[in-house]
């Protein structure tokens, strides 16, 4: 548990630092989080470069919000990697907006029992919250369900629908 | 489970459940059983009234015996000699058709629509007259009569109570995800008579008898958030006994029936057990830690209750003694995963969902010497529940893809299936002893 906690503090901490992994395409390291205008110091511009940048970031940032489903490992809590600028985009956009509100739907696999996995997913739901209210966000703009097992995304018993039902949706509205 | 358009509305807290009998009813299958059961012909019964009789009591009773696992009855059509009376019973006949014990009887009508089911049980093999019983029954409780016929010859010949007047509860879910349709179904132990007691869009779990057999309480999450209800079966009066912030969870009933023990998380995100005292309301927290603490069971004395915990890093089951003060004990050892407790009846035995060689299965443990004995073959059985008489669990399980429910006897030996028409279901309880 701790461990977990350490975890998606440094993760936080490095995304504040401005490390961009999505793209395939190598781009010049971001500064904070304000999204588009920064400059970025070091980048050489001319007029139409920067504005090609500008909407590039954008265009990612919308791609990140976009996605509303973080998946975890088995038995883990913990945020990969992969997901951490997803998090960190929908962070940016609800300390932007201090009245939108979210609600962070918890859920597990369907091994073991169903109790327990009402507690797992609301572990995952926790670990969402913590690492954006760690990047700003209010506690109050934040509810965490858990539906244990009770709402599988996908139906089967096999690893690739475990794997689709291991997750926390981002959910906008109350 | 056949499921109509109607059956698709939403709970709102606060309104009446009516009770409607579901379309279909459950198939059971004997998928194992003893190695010997005792063979026993139960003589169709007598009927002494006009018309033709209104049940088969025999049916029901040969029935519920072969369930059992433990029986092999006779069939009727090898039967040459239908007697009603033990005085009419040739035991050498009987014998020769390698019977051990015979059932005769017959149904009277009484007066007002009620009925008597006189029937005697005899030993083939010295002629001896085992049991001799009137059976009183009202018209609509015909089929509770003869199962409890088949109570009195399930314990005078096995020694232990029979079951077959009991009822089970379980959570049926149709449709296909993400848009699932959810009911709570209450049906004789036989899967006959399946009513839905409520239904929802949103699901409900963890569904928990009454000690008086009376009630029901379960989570529904009709709200968009998790509540535990307290439901009385015969008028489908509901309240809503806790919906704090975050997690409410896996109710249990005391053994006086004045408390529930629930999972809530509502001090610090974590989830945790507590005991609520039904009449003042007063809460008292069992656990404090950071793990997920869940599941409680309590034990016969009210004194303890197990639960699962996976403050050691996976879950296992551990025992608090209520007001000590104490720990909590560790009572699993063996395995990565242990969850999930009940206790049985006597107290002397743990069933709990254990990790078996990569597959989820029932497990049940000797409280004495800690002997664990595996009991089911399946990679995701979950949810084990004793029936009053401590000698069989029901569980749920899986066959083919779909949620269906088990039974099996707690030495391993007697196995069956119980599925619906369709959809799944899941999360069995085993009603206490009926009120005489």
């Amino acid at each position: 548990m701790r461990n977990a906690l350490l975890l998606t503090m440094l993760s936080a901490t490095l995304l504040l630092v401005g490390c961009s992994k999505q793209n395939a395409v190598k781009e010049p390291p971001a500064t904070t989080a304000e999204g588009a205008g920064a400059t970025t110091p070091g980048l050489e511009t001319s007029g139409t470069g920067e504005a090609k940048t500008v909407g590039d970031e954008a265009a990612r940032e919308q791609a990140n919000l976009s996605q509303r489903i973080i998946y975890f490992d088995f038995d883990n809590a913990d945020i990969r990697p992969e997901f951490h600028d997803i998090v960190a985009a929908h962070a940016r956009r609800l300390a932007n907006n201090r009245s939108l509100k979210i609600r962070l739907e918890g859920h597990a696999d369907e091994r073991g029992s169903r109790e327990y996995n009402i507690g797992l997913g609301e572990r995952r739901a926790q670990s969402v919250r913590r690492a954006l209210m760690l990047l700003g966000v209010g506690e109050g703009q934040i509810t965490t369900v858990s539906y244990g097992e009770e709402r599988p995304a996908v139906q089967g018993s096999d690893e690739v629908a475990w794997a689709k039902n291991r997750r926390v949706e981002i959910v906008y509205g109350n | 489970m056949g499921l109509m358009g109607a059956m698709a509305a939403v709970i709102v807290v606060g309104a009446f459940m009516h009770s409607a009998p579901a379309r279909a009813e459950l198939t059971v299958e004997i998928t194992e059983g003893v190695s010997d059961p005792i063979p026993i012909a139960i003589v169709p019964f007598g009927w002494s009234g006009v018309d033709g009789a209104p049940m088969d009591v025999a049916d029901v009773v040969s029935s519920d015996l072969q369930r059992s696992g433990r029986f092999r009855p006779m069939a009727r059509n090898d039967m040459v000699d239908l007697p009603t009376r033990a005085s009419d019973v040739v035991p050498d006949d009987w014998r020769l058709l390698r019977n051990d014990f015979v059932v005769v009887g017959e149904l009277q009508p009484q007066a007002q629509g009620q009925y008597v089911i006189r029937f005697a049980l005899v030993n083939v093999l010295n002629g001896q007259k085992l049991l001799e019983y009137e059976q009183p029954a009202g018209g609509g409780t015909l089929r509770a009569a003869a199962h409890r016929v088949s109570d009195r010859i399930f314990e005078k010949l096995t020694g232990i109570p029979g079951a077959f007047s009991t009822r089970i509860a379980y959570v049926a879910v149709a449709g296909r995800a993400p848009a699932l349709r959810y009911q709570l179904v209450v049906a004789d132990a036989d899967g006959m008579n399946p009513r839905v007691v409520a239904q929802s869009s949103e699901p409900i779990m963890s569904p928990a008898w009454s000690p008086d057999g009376q009630s029901l309480a379960y989570v529904s999450f009709e709200n968009r958030v998790a509540a535990v209800f307290v439901q009385v079966l015969r008028t489908g009066e509901r309240s809503r006994v806790s919906a704090r912030a975050g997690i409410n969870g896996a109710p249990a009933w005391s053994p006086d029936g004045r408390r529930l023990a629930l999972t809530l998380s509502h001090k610090d995100g974590n989830l945790d057990v507590y005991v609520l005292t039904l009449g003042d309301q007063a809460l008292t927290r069992v656990t404090d830690d950071d793990a997920i603490d869940t599941e409680p069971a309590w034990s016969p004395d009210g004194r303890s209750l197990y639960f699962t915990s996976d403050r050691s890093g996976a879950p296992q089951i551990y025992r608090a003694g209520l007001g000590t003060g104490e720990r909590a004990q560790r009572i699993t050892f063996e395995g990565t995963y242990n969850a999930r407790p009940r206790v049985s009846p006597d107290g002397a035995q743990l069933a709990m969902v254990t990790l078996d060689s990569g597959a989820y299965r029932i497990a049940v443990m000797n409280l004495k010497n800690r002997a664990t004995r595996v009991l089911t073959q399946g990679s995701l059985d979950e949810s084990p529940s004793f029936a009053p008489n401590g000698a069989v669990l029901i569980y749920g399980t899986q066959d083919k893809g779909r949620g269906v429910l088990a039974t099996v006897s707690v030495d391993g030996s007697v196995h069956q299936r119980i599925a619906a028409e369709q959809g799944d279901i899941r999360e069995p309880i085993w009603s206490p002893w009926p009120a005489s």
